[in-house]
């Protein structure tokens, strides 16, 4: 039990907290923020795990002999921006599905039939 | 990061989206100002510009196009707690064998990462390794990146516009209204 994992943890709180918004929240869009709290765990996860004792941010310095790690970096970039993307059409979605049921409540869709 | 714990506790507990949708841009400010710390600047104003500023936006614009408040639930559900806690249990348990956290010796900093901070300057010439490596040695799957925000482009376009089409002629008037 040292010290070092408290990042590890505090993500995997995180985490647990984004997982247990998403299944037990019949609101379509508390659903969705669920799953942006989810992801920015997994996020902080790489981050963390890119971090070098001592290190500093990997831009090229004079002087400077140690780097944190750019890979995660670069990683996590490609994944905010996916995640905006399926975060867009999911709230598309929602207001599609408030169109035509009038409601975005899961159980309140499930008696107009929506979902089997 | 406690200070994010609470902010996620809040946004699971809190019924009033509106509300919701602010913490969760301050979870998202909190977790950029986070990436600062762990020297992930690049990252950091992403998140902060992203998911703090064009997610709001949107989510204010799906709010506005249905209800602001969340039905009453009941708050503590058993299973599903059950179910989370368990997950938690085994991830937590599978941390015991991680790396300690900024340890130099960790694999992942053993084997591309020093290539490329040692070789992107001559072969690249940008300081920025993190630049250097999305747009020149990752450069196709920045390309897909922009074909995957392409696409979610596309399908919004398609589900809304589609459906105020369809909601003109197909539904009945109360259905209609946001």
């Amino acid at each position: 039990m040292s010290p070092g994992l408290f990042n590890d943890w505090i993500v995997i709180f995180l985490m647990m907290t984004g997982f247990y918004t998403l299944i037990t929240r019949g609101n379509l869009i508390k659903k969705l923020i669920g799953l942006g709290v989810f992801q920015v765990s997994v996020f902080m996860l790489y981050i963390s795990m890119g971090k070098v004792e001592g290190g500093t941010a990997p831009i090229l310095t004079e002087g400077v002999v140690h780097y944190s790690n750019p890979l995660p970096h670069v990683l996590i970039l490609t994944a905010i921006v996916v995640g905006i993307a399926t975060l867009a059409v999911g709230l598309a979605l929602t207001v599609r599905i408030q169109e035509a049921y009038g409601t975005i409540e899961e159980d309140e869709i499930r008696e107009l039939g929506g979902i089997e | 990061m406690l200070l994010l714990a609470g902010t996620a506790l809040a946004i699971v507990l809190l019924r009033d989206l509106f509300a919701v949708v602010m913490l969760s841009a301050i979870f998202s400010l909190l977790s950029a100002s986070l990436f600062v710390l762990l020297d992930a600047v690049d990252v950091a104003f992403t998140e902060a510009a992203v998911g703090a500023g064009i997610s709001t936006v949107l989510m204010l614009g799906a709010l506005a196009l249905t209800s602001t408040r969340e039905k009453a639930s009941r708050n503590f559900q058993l299973v599903p707690f059950l179910v989370v806690l368990l997950t938690g249990g085994v991830l937590v348990y599978a941390t015991l064998d991680m790396p300690r956290f900024g340890d130099p010796q960790a694999p992942i900093h053993q084997h591309v990462a020093p290539r490329y901070l040692n070789a992107s300057m001559r072969e690249v010439g940008v300081e920025n390794v993190v630049s250097a490596v999305l747009a020149s040695y990752r450069g196709y799957d920045t390309y897909g990146e922009t074909m995957v925000i392409f696409t979610a482009a596309v399908s919004v376009l398609l589900l809304l516009g589609g459906g105020r089409k369809r909601s003109r002629t197909e539904l009945e008037p109360p259905e209609e209204a946001p």
